[in-house]
């Protein structure tokens, strides 16, 4: 079964495709670019459509999806966290 | 699918081009007009009445925007013929001189010295004439490159950019060595991917454009913004969805342009393409405001990706409504023609739901309803550019 889906194969946060992720659950992950799988464990409830982290950031840190900038980090995530307007940010306005 | 062959059918109107829909439109020119124009509508079974809420002390650029979108609205292909209501005769004469220069049969009535019950009844008498006249106009067969099909997605979701919006890239690519004309535009929700656009421009002349429409946009956001405009851009359906940055949301958005074709030339709003290709028009990202530009560009038929659902339709123009989302298609499954969510369970290959899009596509050109038209929406929504004078 497939819990998320990741565009490319450096992209840093997945995105959840099937509703009720819970927090310690064990998620199956696929990448799109290159058709492999992955596993995470999720440390929060992640709604459908939701992104979580692949990798842990700090601060300042740039989050990368379909291989490009879409924003700036503003709160530390460890891997598997919720990925959301808490602890990321626009650069652009 | 193999389209060398396709066709569809449609009604070839008197200046060559062809609609998927037969409408007599009931247009009013300003606001003060639409009271008429619905009454017509009441009056004569199947005509229909185009209300908005504009069309008064506009000037300069706004104004020409103005008649450029109900000239637009009138002359395009799925209307058959056009009545034309203004407070007065000389701007209603403006918008069906217009209209007239398509060939379709067109009337105006002014309402200053006759009244709303006056020119109800010679606005009924006319709208009769074009119902039954164009009762028996009849469909034939055309080939694809007769359809201009535009696409524009709302209250996207992540669902949007992995599986929605690259089914219409797919169509996209599929349509366009065919010589169908299309068009994309929502010019700040490129925000963050306007380099993978700019990158996709024919040539420098082109990119030249809309690097300058683009850059302009970015100063109106920088002049009226109060915030990172996270309570409208993305919209709050979009931050539920789980969309978090502008950038996030053009990269979802850039995907409905495919991966192979080019862009042939910018078009300003409500502006009519001169040729075939793939063009991009300076909008906004509102979706009546986008959806209804397209109609008055001429386009005949709207491909619609949505996350949350955006339920928006159009009155002139069919809006084929997709999404990769599966619980949008279990909640919200009376908004959506095309269900594409087994993209996200591997069920469906990008090429087979491009293919389950264009039959879709095919059976709403050829008459099909599509939800939003059954639904009854149609949102008509013009585009202003500042405040009336």
């Amino acid at each position: 079964m497939i819990h998320f889906v990741v565009h490319e194969k450096g992209d840093g946060v997945g995105v959840v495709v099937v509703e009720g992720v819970k927090s310690g659950q064990e998620i199956s992950g696929w990448i799109m670019e290159d058709d492999k799988d992955l596993k995470v464990l999720a440390r929060n409830d992640i709604p459908i459509g939701h992104k979580l982290a692949l990798r842990d950031y700090a601060a300042g840190d740039t989050v990368i999806k379909y291989g490009v900038d879409i924003g700036k980090v503003v709160a530390p995530i460890k891997t598997g966290e919720h990925v959301h307007i808490h602890n990321l940010k626009t650069k652009r306005w | 699918m193999d389209l060398s062959k396709a066709g569809f059918w449609g009604y070839r109107r008197e200046n060559g081009r062809v609609g998927v829909r037969n409408h007599v439109a009931i247009l009013p020119v300003d606001d003060l007009s639409n009271a008429a124009a619905q009454a017509v509508e009441n009056n004569i079974k199947g005509t229909m009445a185009l209300p908005h809420p504009y069309g008064r002390l506009q000037f300069g650029a706004d104004l020409d925007l103005h008649f450029r979108s109900l000239i637009g609205a009138g002359s395009n292909p799925n209307v058959a013929a056009v009545v034309v209501i203004g407070i007065e005769d000389t701007w209603a004469k403006r918008v069906a001189d217009g209209i007239a220069a398509t060939g379709k049969p067109v009337s105006f009535f002014g309402i200053e010295l006759h009244g709303d019950h006056e020119t109800i009844k010679r606005a009924s008498k006319a709208a009769k004439e074009y119902m039954q006249w164009s009762s028996e106009l009849r469909r034939e067969e055309r080939p694809l490159k007769d359809l201009w099909v535009s696409t524009k997605c709302g209250e996207s979701d992540t669902t949007s950019g992995l599986g929605a919006n690259p089914t219409v890239g797919n169509v996209f690519d599929k349509l366009y060595p065919h010589g169908v004309t299309l068009v994309f535009g929502e010019t700040t929700e490129l925000t963050g991917g306007e380099h993978l656009v700019a990158a996709r421009c024919r040539n420098d002349e082109v990119r030249k454009k809309f690097q300058f429409v683009f850059d302009r946009y970015q100063q109106v956001i920088e002049r009226h913004k109060t915030s990172d405009l996270m309570d409208s851009q993305p919209t709050k359906g979009n931050i539920a969805g789980g969309l978090t940055t502008i950038e996030e949301k053009a990269l979802g958005n850039i995907q409905k342009i495919g991966r192979k074709c080019l862009v042939d030339g910018v078009l300003d709003k409500a502006e009519t393409p001169t040729g075939p290709g793939l063009w991009f028009m300076d909008s906004s990202s509102a979706a009546a405001e986008m959806v209804t530009l397209c109609a008055a560009s001429g386009f005949v038929v709207h491909l619609f990706p949505t996350g949350q659902c955006n339920v928006i339709g159009n009155p002139i123009l069919p809006v084929i409504k997709l999404s990769a989302n599966p619980r949008t298609v279990r909640t919200m499954a009376e908004h959506i023609d095309v269900d594409v969510s087994g993209l996200l369970r591997k069920e469906l290959t990008p090429d087979q739901a491009g293919d389950r899009l264009l039959e879709c596509m095919f059976r709403t050109a050829n008459g099909r309803l599509t939800a939003a038209e059954a639904l009854g929406h149609r949102e008509f929504v013009l585009t202003r550019l500042y405040e009336s004078a």
